[in-house]
């Protein structure tokens, strides 16, 4: 058994170097072949000899092999180079917006779960009646609603209309309540479908039935006997679900100008800013990956059938 | 004080489909009742009825006597306090009716503590005992085991050890032996009769298999398509069966002694519960109809000592083994 999770583990941490150098190689290559960069950070009347210069000093003018493999060396060691744009370390840009992604994440994140969770659950205990077909209705708009949409519909409403809320910035907590918003509707509307879908599969199972036979109250065995076996299906769908805040936050970041992974790697694209653009692609991928790491061993410690061997795969 | 539990015209209806027509059935203190018929006439959905575990679209009417309070005029707060600590139920697939997620000590812990009041070292140690009595071997490591480290034959023991746990008035066990072995339903059976004699509570066994009752219960009462077609002490059924219903799962029962005989099967099938035939549920399968069969519905009534049968025909017969004779003759000509 412990022998077991130790090689688990090890398995996983290699897959998982794996899918980062594999974005890694897929975001150099991409980037790359866009076009040089020095075409769109220098004005375009600049002489071919500064040019020339600026390609050497960057090490632009290398062939492309020596490029990379200088790259996943300087990567190795934590060196992802300077921002084109602002002479900074790209990790440094990166570290300073991480913080807002993840308090914006993590807040819509936190509002998608209680509002989907809450209402999934009461459509599920509903079922078939008119709560639930309104609920089911409600949920499906939300996550048909595109992020853009959404958060240009709340600005007009709330920030130019009503002035209400500001539309832009991240300096203060009133700062976060729009795009927090935005991205966690759609959540909570996939939130809540899948939150009745879990709930209503094991209302149905027979030791729900035992569990009342017993004498247990509605609220203890929905709490007791319901949830933990709708947890481990809904920490499942969560696992998938960070990918997609992840990729709603480059929009949101976008359309409120806050300040977070999203909003830089759409600036570092627009200006071919690579070192940036790869910081920010390799962050988002670790994000991903641990979180997915840490969904597979809440998975084994909530679930007593399964180890941690088995959700973390390479076993037997 | 233990009281009796009497069932009165309990009916139910699932979407205006009525599948269970008046059922009347009295269970006295430590007595062990048979309910047999086969799957789909009623027996579970009766118990079912009876402690409101039914989904909120079945409509329940009648009334559940226990200590005179009616269960089904109670409101579910009330009705807590009866299910699981005066009227204990158990269930066909004992894997299936445990929560694969919790612990067996949890599941058997938390009837103590809502029935009896316990918590902490008491309930681990109440737990252990039940599951000692229950004959589950290394009681005392197990109590932490999960319901999926455990055989079918062992679940079903930790049900019964749960169902004790609230030292229940009644236990309602629901085909508690259909889903194991045969080897293992014997060992079950021996240990429902043995808790039963040792706590002194009522036993109510449903099952489709009449071996299955005879070993444990005084009396039995027959199924048939929402309906107790007759009921009687477990040696009178099985001597003379009224019913021709009952004469003929009797006659498609193996005997251990005499002649051997080629088995009989009843013909035909149980009607849908949405389409019943206009007088009794039984006439259209039934050898002995007549005209009067298929326009009026029979009722129970007493033909002899706690015998009673709801039967049309078998007024007229003088004698059930005479019936029985000339069901045998009948089946030789075909």
């Amino acid at each position: 058994m412990k022998m077991s999770s130790l090689k688990a583990i090890g398995f996983r941490a290699v897959r998982s170097l794996v899918t980062l150098l594999l974005c890694v190689t897929l975001v150099f290559v991409i980037l790359r072949a866009a076009g040089d960069p020095s075409e769109e950070l220098l004005p375009p009347e600049t002489p071919p000899d500064i040019r020339q210069e600026y390609r050497v000093q960057w090490g632009l003018d290398r062939p492309i092999v020596v490029q990379y493999l200088n790259f996943l060396s300087r990567v190795a060691r934590g060196d992802l180079g300077e921002s084109f744009a602002s002479d900074l370390p790209a990790t440094e840009l990166v570290m300073r917006a991480i913080p807002k992604t993840i308090l914006l994440g993590g807040s819509a994140f936190l509002l998608a779960t209680l509002i989907g969770m809450s209402l999934g659950v009461t459509a599920a205990l509903r079922h078939g009646t008119a709560v639930d077909r309104s609920l089911i209705a409600a949920a499906v708009l939300g996550y048909s609603m595109p992020v853009f949409f959404l958060g240009i519909l709340l600005i007009l409403v709330f920030a130019l209309q009503l002035r209400v809320l500001p539309s832009s910035g991240s300096s203060s907590p009133v700062h976060l309540i729009l795009p927090t918003i935005t991205l966690a509707l759609p959540l909570a509307g996939r939130v809540a479908r899948f939150a009745r879908t879990a709930t209503l599969e094991v209302m149905g199972k027979p030791f729900i039935r035992t569990a009342r036979a017993k004498g247990l109250g509605q609220l203890a065995v929905i709490l007791g006997h319901a949830l933990p076996n709708a947890m481990v299906p809904l920490l499942m769908f969560f696992g998938i679900e960070i990918g997609l805040i992840l990729s709603g936050a480059v929009v949101t970041e976008t359309i409120f100008a806050w300040p977070g992974l999203g909003r830089l790697l759409v600036d570092s694209v627009n200006m071919r800013d690579l070192p940036v653009v790869q910081a920010v692609i390799l962050m988002i991928t670790l994000i991903i990956v641990l979180s997915n790491l840490f969904v597979d061993i809440l998975h084994a410690l909530l679930d007593p059938k399964v180890s941690l061997a088995r959700t973390l795969g390479g076993a037997g | 004080m233990r009281g009796s539990i009497t069932l009165e015209e309990l009916t139910v209806s699932f979407n205006g489909v009525r599948v269970l027509h008046g059922i009347d059935l009295a269970i006295g203190p430590g007595e062990t009742l048979g309910l047999v018929g086969e799957s789909g006439s009623g027996k579970s959905v009766t118990w079912l009825a009876a402690l409101g575990l039914l989904p909120p679209k079945a409509k329940v009417s009648g009334r559940v006597m226990l200590n005179d309070r009616n269960l089904l005029d109670m409101p579910d707060s009330k009705l807590t306090g009866i299910r699981g600590g005066r009227i204990a139920m158990i269930f066909q697939d004992p894997v299936s009716a445990l929560n694969p997620m919790l612990t067996v000590k949890r599941q058997i812990g938390e009837t103590l503590a809502l029935h009896r009041g316990l918590s902490g070292a008491a309930i681990k140690a109440e737990a252990k005992r039940l599951l000692d009595l229950v004959g589950i071997p290394d009681a005392e490591r197990r109590l932490n085991a999960y319901p999926h480290e455990f055989s079918g034959g062992q679940n079903q023991r930790v049900m019964i050890a749960m169902a004790l746990a609230g030292q229940p008035d009644l236990l309602v066990a629901d085909e508690p032996t259909t889903a194991l072995d045969v080897t293992i339903q014997a060992q079950i059976l021996d240990l429902l009769a043995l808790t039963q004699r040792e706590t002194g509570m009522a036993l109510v066994l449903i099952s489709h298999d009449l071996g299955v009752v005879s070993q444990v219960c005084d009396r039995v009462a027959v199924m048939y398509a929402g309906r107790i077609v007759e009921e009687a002490p477990v040696e009178r059924l099985f001597e003379h069966p009224a019913h021709p219903y009952s004469q003929g799962l009797m006659g498609s029962l193996p005997a251990i002694d005499g002649p051997r005989r080629r088995l009989t099967a009843i013909g035909g099938t149980v009607p849908d519960a949405s389409s019943l035939p206009a007088g009794c549920s039984f006439a259209p399968r039934c050898a002995f109809a007549e005209t009067q069969c298929h326009e009026q519905i029979p009722l129970l009534a007493g033909i002899g000592r706690d015998h009673s049968v709801a039967c049309l025909v078998s007024e007229a017969q003088p004698s059930a083994a005479i019936r029985y004779s000339r069901q045998k003759e009948q089946r030789i000509e075909a």
